[in-house]
């Protein structure tokens, strides 16, 4: 069905192990970086047209030419695997079946731009998963290809360290910002941008951060060429992507296959179809945070960065959320603000009271217990919170609240009286706000 | 309260790993939490000591995450993931059941102190859900049919 090669996830038994990977030409890649100047290693992955994994899609080359030159100050690289964005699951893949081609692109990212250390950053709930990237990271210590010892293994001056760091339980360490707080040894609150981590990063020094999948990519781009990666998959957003599906398929998974691959296809043929032959009535297709699709709107739909845009949404994170006909839309909404407002660090009043606000008028209309002005109410508390804020949680819980209401209206009218309780408004009368005052005082 | 001097040894290497030695403090907390078991003010005040830290800034960073415990827990602590993906398989009344079997809510554990609950958000292992965690192990598609056996076959294996 799909023809593009598996780069990121080979199929290959015990590939997590140094001397497998070594026999199925690992760290060949970096040697060929190795005879180019870091300069040309950075033109040939921003030819490639590589973008970032992490969600936003940033150009990954481009990122690493704003790290200054030269030598005179240290310069970090921070591996995002923080991955906490519900739906999204493939990060961990990597970590599994291949973590020394994470390791492989980490050498290269470093050689490129200078960087002597380098921090791969885990969420703490997987342990199992921290402890196989830490096994991985020793056996190629042991073996001489991170440390002193690359001089000997590959000749040359350049070497770089590689620490493995187990965060505690904190969504919000994901935004680079507070990664980078959580790293330090702070608590997690995001920074102000700028200055931009390539200016004042990791203890003030010039840093970059790449999520997992971004790096574990890049020998492969080294491997084939710029002009042979660049041709896989849509233009505008190339090479192959993890595509993590979850909710109501038959066959839920890690899928790597080419950008602007069918989302149909994805479902129907991928991954088995709905369970009992239902309807899609939904699809989320790149993690909690983006806006949904309807179920009549999938078809023709392809799964990458530009085509997803123009119908209002992302890929964030590629991992497809798959909802079918009898999903209560209001609940999963409800619940993904829950969830938005659990994480939100409370640093900035719209996202802090918004978040906590949002969550309050859904549970109110699941409840049966709110009128039509109220999702009024959450479309403009949504709007108060976007663009508000220090980091990019703040859109990334008014985004799936504002488009689940734009594309299932009717359902959240269908939860909510067609009249306000007047008795009810006598008695808060005094204690609290209504919908109606709050709404018009915008 | 003290770490022993081999512990101490490690907490020396977990500081120079780093550019700054402020950055082991996460590491630490989790040694402490295994051996103490949840971060009490006395662990804070341990760990302030070894990090060379004031304990206001290291209860300030204990109490940012989830993970580590702010009261003690049991012995066996169940995650069940109720977010979407998981509440789209059934995770709620997975939690209900467990809530049920053992008397407990939220982040609480029982008297005898072997079982403690939390309902927590995505694990990121949503293409197995409904997924729940004991501990450091996570256990992908469960179902009401199966959490029970999940649950004791990890207490007797433990
Ligand atoms: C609230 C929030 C959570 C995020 N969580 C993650 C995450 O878990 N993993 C990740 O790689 N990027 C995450 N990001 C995006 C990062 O800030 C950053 O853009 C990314 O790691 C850059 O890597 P890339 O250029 O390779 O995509 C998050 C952003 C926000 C605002
Ligand atoms: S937007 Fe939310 S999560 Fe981000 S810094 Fe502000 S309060 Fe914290
Ligand atoms: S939603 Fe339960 S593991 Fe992601």
């Amino acid at each position: 069905m799909y023809t593009a090669p598996h780069i990121v996830l080979p199929q290959i038994p015990n590939l997590h192990r140094i001397d497998t990977y070594l026999a199925n030409g690992g760290y060949a890649a970096y040697r060929k970086a190795l005879s180019m100047t870091p300069d040309q290693v950075i033109d040939e992955v921003k030819r490639s047209g590589l973008r970032g994994r992490g969600g936003a899609c940033f150009p990954t080359g481009l990122k690493w030419s704003f790290m200054p030159k030269g030598n005179d100050k240290p310069k970090y690289l921070a591996i995002n695997g923080d991955e906490s964005e519900p739906g999204s699951f493939k990060d961990r893949q990597i970590f599994e079946s291949n973590p020394h081609q994470l390791i492989e692109g980490i050498l290269i990212a470093g050689y490129a731009m200078g960087v002597k250390q380098a921090f791969i950053y885990i969420r703490g709930e997987y342990h199992k998963w921290v402890n196989m990237m830490e096994d991985a990271v020793r056996e190629a210590y042991d073996k001489g290809y991170v440390g002193e010892r690359m001089k000997q293994t590959f000749g040359g001056d350049y070497t770089i360290d590689i620490v493995v760091h187990k965060g505690a339980g904190a969504y919000i360490c994901g935004e680079e910002t507070s990664l980078m707080n959580s790293l330090e040894g702070d608590r997690a609150y995001p920074r102000f941008k700028p200055p931009f981590p390539a200016n004042k990063g990791l203890w003030g020094m010039p840093t970059t951060i790449n999520n997992v999948e971004t790096i574990a990519t890049v020998p492969a781009i080294l491997s084939m060429g710029a002009d042979a990666y660049s041709k896989i998959g849509a233009p505008g957003h190339a090479g192959t992507i993890l595509y993590g599906v979850s909710g109501h398929v038959n066959k839920p998974g890690v899928y790597e296959l080419p950008t602007g691959a069918l989302l149909t296809d994805i479902i129907q043929n991928v991954c088995g179809g709905v369970p009992g032959n239902k309807k899609v009535k939904a699809v989320i297709p790149g993690g909690s945070s983006m806006p949904p699709l309807r179920g009549d709107e999938i078809e023709g739909v392809r799964m990458d960065e530009e085509s997803l845009k123009v119908l209002g949404t992302h890929i964030g994170t590629a991992g497809i959320m798959v909802m079918d006909e009898d999903t209560d839309i209001v609940k999963v909404t409800l619940r993904i603000a829950r969830f938005y407002h659990h994480e939100s660090c409370g640093q900035c009043t719209p996202c802090r009271e918004g978040c906590g606000w949002m969550e309050k008028v859904l549970h109110r209309i699941e409840h049966g217990d709110a009128t039509s002005s109220d999702i009024d109410l959450l479309l403009n508390v949504a709007s108060n919170i976007e663009g508000n804020t220090i980091c990019a949680l703040g859109d990334a819980a008014a985004w799936p609240v504002r488009g689940f209401i734009l594309k299932f209206r009717e359902e959240f009218e269908a939860r909510c009286k067609p009249q306000r309780n007047y008795i009810s408004l006598n008695v808060v009368h005094g204690r609290r706000a209504t919908a109606d005052t709050l709404t018009r005082s915008y | 309260m003290t770490f022993t001097s081999d512990e101490l040894a490690t907490i020396a290497t977990l500081k120079a790993q780093y550019p700054h030695p402020k950055a082991a403090i996460m590491p630490v907390l989790y040694m402490a939490q295994k051996k103490w078991g949840w971060i009490s003010d006395d662990v804070v005040r341990t760990v302030a000591d070894v990090m060379e830290l004031p304990t206001s800034h290291v209860k300030g960073v204990a109490s940012f995450y989830t993970m580590y415990f702010k009261k003690p827990m049991g012995k066996h602590h169940i995650q069940v993931c109720t977010n979407v993906s998981c509440m789209l398989r059934g995770g709620e009344a997975i939690y209900d059941h467990v809530k049920q079997r053992f008397g407990i809510g939220h982040n609480e554990a029982t008297a005898d102190g072997t079982i403690s609950l939390e309902e927590v958000e995505c694990m990121g292992a949503c293409g197995g859900a409904p997924m729940i965690a004991i501990n450091e192990d996570f256990y992908e598609n469960v179902s009401l049919a199966t959490v029970d056996a999940v649950i004791d076959g990890h207490v007797k294996k433990a």
